[in-house]
């Protein structure tokens, strides 16, 4: 019980939940200033992403990637890593599984389900080792080259679905993967289905918490993170760890861009990338990088996401949205802000 | 082979690669000069394309409300400075995290731009088209074949863009200012020992980086085209990012990245016009990642060093 109290009152929770109502406060006067009512306006948020049937199979399906690159993201923050490229990890894991999924048409799917799911991660995880290994051993920070690497794989996946890896007609996509390396639907209402990979996100909570809490390798790149020259003194290779912790971060995005080629489209479609990554990054920094914090910001973000259409035909743009999004990093970032209200009414309530 | 040495013989021998070339590069020579000034100082500022694209909306609003261009440049500098006030007061003055109030910036002035796009115009997508700022017409000189061509008819902002490179330099490199912007930069606690104002002297710099980066994003909305499109900065802030780096945080150096960056736009440009290639569409792409590369090379130590100021992005605690 007392664990649990003081779990609850954990001065990173705080931020967090603080950082999210103050965001909401401020969206709902711009909603006031524009004279639209804000509690009618979430009221439609909320009737859009729990509405009816179909608007939580929709929510529960862009959770399930939005968990996997928070993880990624969080999992490069644990190590003193910021992994702005999730974006560009996701494509090329995306890439590399629908590729893979095409040449898997004979094989059983035990075969052909773990093949694609690896091709995925390793192409992630290569793609993010690129920008670990620029870190580790040529003194190249990391958000820079995330950034340029993101780019660089946006050219690509443009360059391969408009050519030698193309599908004929409409939204530039990729051949369709084989049956076999498809996940299995749930349910399915209309044209909204619920995909099996949202059992992939939740178990990927689990094996990153594992990995932090559990592992050798989590010990040493939280070491790395917290105080690299201190981790070296102990005799922990900061460039090994900088790699690997780049490696598996990229491995969690791959996989991101995996799911929507397994469970979603059946190949890869469009701009599949998304806004993944900056929502990455928005969900890791509301999960305090912890992987259950994560998996709850996930949904938070997810289901202000799917009621945004709602909220648009109820008047107030959904780019209200990416406001939102915008004021809680930044209220997050500057967290000694909140310290410092906090620190106030301590003051007044000690002047009392 | 022989259609591509004509094709590119063709490309380098029209005036229109040179001119595309000025004009490609002028938002990132603004925008990479805006980094210079907030890194030198010591703040990163990862919020250049945030800032842009304030910038090239302020300039729009501002023509749109106004009818005079002019004026929407005023507005949309105004917008980028807050912009840069707000990253200046969170890393400064509460030493966030740079590259995470950086990151919000990008978020908020994707947010605030899409939103009141929908509002003030009806639609989401693109503005109306509004009167941008007029050409600066040479009159006879654009008689002269080629360089005529060229220099003819140019923007202002082509103009302002070089004169900011000379005038950042000048300020940085040769003026009390700079060297108090340097020092702070460089080592805060020993220029504030010997009396500067570290914070005051960051919040120069920050704020002139949002000047300057919203300078070269109303070039995008109001320098030629006079309309705004959903993130029509599309990396350019990144780009500039980029380029400051490779210029090695210098306003020429700056200036000469974002003149090689934005002749490889405008290469690849006229390289898929040319007919006697016929290339397929998608060959754009390849070259499109050139400069991304060039980047991922520079910062990897593989050709060349770059070296930030020492302090760039570690938050100034006062005892």
């Amino acid at each position: 019980m007392g664990n649990w109290k003081k779990y609850i009152l954990n001065e990173k929770i705080i931020i967090s939940l603080l950082s999210i109502l103050i965001s909401l406060l401020v969206a709902a006067i711009v909603m006031l200033m524009i004279g639209k009512n804000p509690l009618v306006a979430y009221a439609a948020l909320f009737y859009g992403a729990f509405g009816t049937k179909e608007a939580i199979i929709d929510n529960l399906m862009k959770t399930s990637p939005l968990i996997l690159t928070g993880l990624a993201v969080g999992f490069g923050f644990r190590a003193g890593l910021f992994n702005i490229g999730a974006n560009g990890q996701v494509i090329i894991g995306a890439l590399l599984a629908a590729y893979v999924g095409t040449m898997v048409a004979s094989y059983p799917f035990y075969l052909s389900i773990p093949l694609v799911m690896v091709a995925g991660m390793v192409g992630g995880a290569l793609w993010a080792a690129i920008a670990g290994w620029l870190k580790a051993y040529r003194g190249a920070h990391e958000v820079i080259t995330t950034i340029m690497l993101n780019y660089v794989a946006i050219f690509i996946a443009n360059y391969v679905v408009n050519g030698p890896f193309q599908a004929p007609g409409g939204v530039p996509k990729s051949p369709a993967i084989a049956y076999s390396a498809q996940f299995p639907n749930i349910m399915s209402i209309g044209a909204t289905s619920l995909s099996t990979i949202i059992f992939v996100s939740l178990a990927a909570i689990v094996v990153v918490y594992g990995i932090i809490q559990k592992t050798t390798i989590g010990y040493e790149v939280k070491a790395v993170g917290f105080n690299p020259y201190a981790a070296e003194y102990g005799g922990i290779s900061i460039g090994k760890n900088v790699m690997l912790a780049m490696a598996i971060s990229g491995a969690l995005a791959g996989l991101a861009g995996t799911t929507q080629v397994v469970g979603v489209y059946g190949r890869y479609f469009g701009a599949l990338g998304g806004t993944m990554g900056f929502d990455g990054i928005t969900i890791a920094l509301i999960g305090q990088n912890d992987p259950i914090g994560i998996g709850l910001a996930a949904f938070l973000i997810s289901s202000i996401r799917t009621g945004s259409n709602q909220m648009q035909i109820a008047g107030v743009p959904k780019d209200m949205v990416t406001i939102i999004q915008g004021i809680i990093i930044f209220l997050v970032a500057t967290n000694r802000i909140i310290k410092t209200l906090k620190l106030r009414k301590r003051k007044e309530a000690v002047e009392l | 082979m022989n259609e591509w040495i004509q094709a590119i013989f063709n490309v380098f021998t029209n005036p229109t690669f040179y001119k595309s070339t000025l004009t490609q590069s002028t938002p990132l020579i603004l925008a990479a000069l805006g980094g210079v000034f907030s890194e030198t100082t010591g703040v990163t500022n990862i919020a250049l394309e945030g800032i842009m694209l304030m910038g090239a909306f302020g300039g729009v609003m501002g023509s749109y409300f106004t009818g005079n261009p002019w004026y929407g440049l005023v507005l949309g500098t105004f917008f980028g400075v807050a912009m840069a006030a707000l990253h200046a007061w969170a890393s400064i003055k509460y030493g966030a995290d740079q590259i995470i109030s950086g990151t919000a910036l990008i978020l908020l002035a994707q947010g605030i731009t899409g939103f009141a796009l929908v509002e003030l115009f009806g639609q989401p997508g693109s503005t109306d088209l509004v009167r941008s700022i007029p050409l600066v017409d040479l009159g006879a000189f654009k008689q002269i074949p080629f360089v005529g061509d060229i220099f003819g008819n140019l923007s202002p902002f082509v103009y302002i863009a070089f004169a900011s490179v000379a005038f950042g330099w000048i300020l940085i490199y040769k003026t009390k200012l700079g060297l108090r912007m340097r020092s702070v930069g460089n080592n805060p606690e020993a220029a504030d020992t010997l009396g500067v104002n570290v914070y005051n002297v960051r919040y120069f710099g920050v704020i002139m980086s949002g000047f300057f980066a919203a300078l070269g994003g109303a070039y995008l909305s109001i320098g030629e085209l006079g309309q705004f499109t959903t993130n029509m900065t599309n990396g350019r802030g990144f780009i500039a990012l980029a380029a400051m780096i490779i210029g090695n945080w210098n306003p020429v150096g700056a200036m000469s990245a974002s003149l090689l960056f934005g002749s490889a736009t405008a290469f690849n440009n006229q390289l898929q016009s040319q007919s006697v290639l016929n290339l397929s569409t998608n060959t754009q792409y390849i070259f499109g990642m050139i400069p991304y590369i060039i980047t991922l090379i520079v910062v990897g130590g593989l050709i060349g060093k770059s070296r930030s100021p020492s302090a760039d992005g570690v938050p100034y605690i006062k005892e």
